[in-house]
């Protein structure tokens, strides 16, 4: 995997990302609706139940569930997507792996910034949803990019990893609705990572989407400190991330196209 | 002489077949793991689709590649153009380097054929603004003029290909590996590739050919190289090595064809062709076809379980792939009924055999009645090598070829 060579194909990134992006609403009644649709929905059924029924806490009286919960959900929703598509990116586009040369960390790579368009539309959501319950946001907004970044590197590091590993082994596209599943109920999306006990809070820092998710809300919210521990163990833990899933692609890729 | 821009060094790609290959399940190789730790795979579980071939090419030097299905051709390609890397040795190709082992490898059916260009040019190396250059030359070239905007799936199969071939002739690269393009389409659009290849060539730059189609070898490289179960068996003047491959490859002619391993095969497989044999009129094994002969071919088959009203199709083509006849046992009327559990066979009866002498690649299918699907497709599992007749007592027909079909006539002068 070579840098260099990557930064020269970017026009080829840049119309796979077009590709994904174009195919995905080509043919759909809703087109581009069905990127806020999902986690519009999923935010509303959340309130519902977990919100007003459960009555899990937000952590702060003045932030409503569902302020709460959209703003974890645009994140997750993109990183579960992205991490889906990555995972599937190579085994999918078997005919371009057999057929051309290219540098393969595109693929999963297009992926998962074909992934940011969505999370781009379903954010506009967040504006008349915050401004409805006289929501403003503060400086530490400015704090919001350095966690998507973060957290496109996570899906990136960890998508490369799968889309590498399902090659070999398609046991991966079984697994990953599966896993995905269950990282939602692992990861601060329903609940505060305050209602963890104190003890156990080291076990869940483990999970960089954890961090990368309470700071995406700190960020919007006001009056809500930023974890900078808590954001800095989840970037350390990405990064290794990222390195390993890089590592174990570029270590494999030379045999892409002899065993998908 | 000029640079070279292609250097190979006692290149190798070692492949594993059988169970070792494509879609392992984890609890495989866990089993695997645990049963037989320090097992290494066995040798013949492992193939090699080339050996130790060596081999350097001009920058200007247009070469034909020959061989038979299966013999290291495309392995080659792959490993010139970086998709796959050598077991061993070592290769270096100077340039940018275009590999068409297909035309129009990343088309989608549901953009534009104007976004496909875009697409598949840029997958295969080109710059938005090349490609944005070189449209309207391109849309111009494939023909496909004011479809241009719609989707390519309301394309024809014709205007695919030559829409792919469109972005293809333009990609001015300094290598370009060409892998048996010409085997699809009909006779115009080959002769528009051959015209493009030609010019290419004529360009001063490299190109390597693959193709069945020996004449257009022939006539477009100088120099052809033979490759014959992964060796290099022969390097030279083209005229020389097409001959000497023409002489082992047309020689005798197998009565029968195993097809049980063929690798060239998809479908549902609920049953497979094991076997094709060519049979005379008392159905004896038929060494020697000549045109106009009473032929028999028998199509084996072994179904794994009660298939309910299949139908056979066999295709007959000419070496440049334009398509001579596709009987099939619907259309013809025959209620094949129910086929298996276990072997069967059916006949394709031809009184009369009414084609040139020549070798004319087969493929076989069977298709499900149900949905028209494929049970099993071979695609050029073997080929019917026809003699010239008896009555071309002075050789005249074996001079050259003379079109596909022997017509059942004779001149006369009329009284």
């Amino acid at each position: 995997m070579n840098l260099r060579e990557i930064v020269r194909s970017r026009e080829l990134l840049y119309f796979l990302v077009w590709r994904d992006v174009k195919i995905r609403y080509k043919q759909t009644l809703l087109g581009v609706a069905w990127a806020v649709l999902q986690p519009l929905a999923t935010m509303l059924v959340f309130t519902v139940f977990f919100g007003n029924l459960a009555k899990i806490s937000t952590d702060d009286e003045a932030v409503p569930y569902a302020v709460f919960s959209y703003i974890a959900l645009l994140p997750w929703t993109f990183f579960a997507a992205a991490l889906t598509n990555a995972g599937n990116s190579l085994v999918t586009n078997t005919d371009l792996l057999t057929k051309v040369y290219f540098p393969r960390a595109i693929l999963p790579a297009s992926t998962v910034l074909a992934g940011l368009v969505d999370l781009a539309i379903a954010s506009v959501l967040l504006l008349p949803l915050l401004a409805f319950y006289g929501i403003t946001p503060d400086a530490t907004i400015l704090v919001l990019p350095l966690a998507v970044g973060l957290l496109v590197l996570l899906a990136l590091g960890l998508g490369m990893f799968l889309a590498a590993l399902n090659v070999a082994y398609r046991d991966v596209k079984y697994a990953l609705p599966f896993a995905v599943q269950l990282l939602l109920f692992v990861t601060p999306v329903i609940y505060p990572t305050t209602i963890i006990p104190e003890k156990f809070r080291y076990l869940m820092a483990l999970n960089p989407l954890g961090g990368i998710i309470e700071t995406c809300r700190a960020a919007v919210l006001p009056g809500r400190a930023i974890d900078w521990g808590q954001f800095g163990v989840a970037a350390a833990v990405t990064a290794v991330v990222f390195a390993a899933g890089a590592l174990y692609f570029h270590s494999t890729e030379r045999r892409f196209a002899d065993i998908v | 002489m000029a640079r070279h821009s292609i250097v190979c060094e006692g290149l190798s790609k070692q492949y594993r077949i059988g169970a070792d290959r494509g879609e392992m399940m984890l609890r495989e190789a866990l089993v695997r793991a645990i049963t037989r730790p320090f097992r290494k795979p066995s040798e013949d579980e492992l193939i090699w689709a080339l050996r130790d071939v060596s081999l350097e090419v001009g920058e200007d030097e247009v070469v034909g590649v020959v061989g038979r299905n299966g013999s290291g051709k495309t392995t080659l390609l792959k490993l010139l153009s970086r998709i796959t890397y050598p077991t061993s040795g070592s290769v270096q190709v100077e340039g940018r380097v275009a590999s068409l082992v297909e035309v129009g490898t990343g088309f989608h059916n549901e953009l534009s054929g104007r976004e496909n260009v875009f697409l598949n040019g840029s997958i295969m190396g080109l710059k938005r603004r090349e490609i944005a250059e070189h449209f309207d030359a391109i849309v111009e070239f494939s023909g496909v003029g004011r479809f241009i905007d719609t989707p390519i799936k309301r394309y024809s199969t014709g205007m695919r290909l030559r829409l792919g071939f469109a972005v293809a002739a333009h990609l001015f690269p300094d290598v370009l590996l060409v892998d048996e393009v010409l085997a699809v389409g009909d006779a115009e659009f080959q002769q528009k590739c051959l015209d493009t290849l030609h010019d290419v060539g004529q360009s001063g730059r490299t190109v390597l050919f693959v193709s069945h189609n020996l004449e257009a070898v022939e006539s477009l490289c100088p120099r052809t190289i033979w490759i014959d179960r992964g060796w290099l068996r022969m390097d030279g003047p083209s005229r020389e090595v097409i001959a000497s491959y023409m002489e082992e490859t047309t020689t005798g002619h197998a009565a029968s064809v195993d097809l049980t391993e063929d690798a060239h095969r998809s479908g549902g497989r609920e049953a497979r062709f094991t076997r094709i044999e060519f049979l005379d009129a008392e159905g004896r094994p038929k060494d020697v076809v000549q045109s106009g002969d009473a032929l028999t071919l028998r199509l084996h088959y072994h179904a794994e379980r009660q298939v309910r009203q299949p139908y056979f199709g066999l295709i007959l083509s000419t070496e440049f792939g334009a398509l001579v006849a596709h009987p099939n046992s619907w259309t013809d009327g025959l209620e094949v009924g129910s086929i298996g559990p276990g072997d069967g066979s059916i006949d394709l009866v031809i009184d009369r055999l009414p084609l040139m002498p020549g070798a004319f690649p087969i493929t076989l299918w069977m298709n499900r009645h149900s949905d028209s699907q494929p049970i099993d497709h071979l695609d050029h599992c073997a080929v019917l090598t026809v003699k010239p007749p008896e009555r071309d007592l002075i050789g005249r027909i074996l001079e050259r070829r003379t079109g596909a079909v022997y017509l059942d006539s004779h001149w006369e002068i009329p009284a």
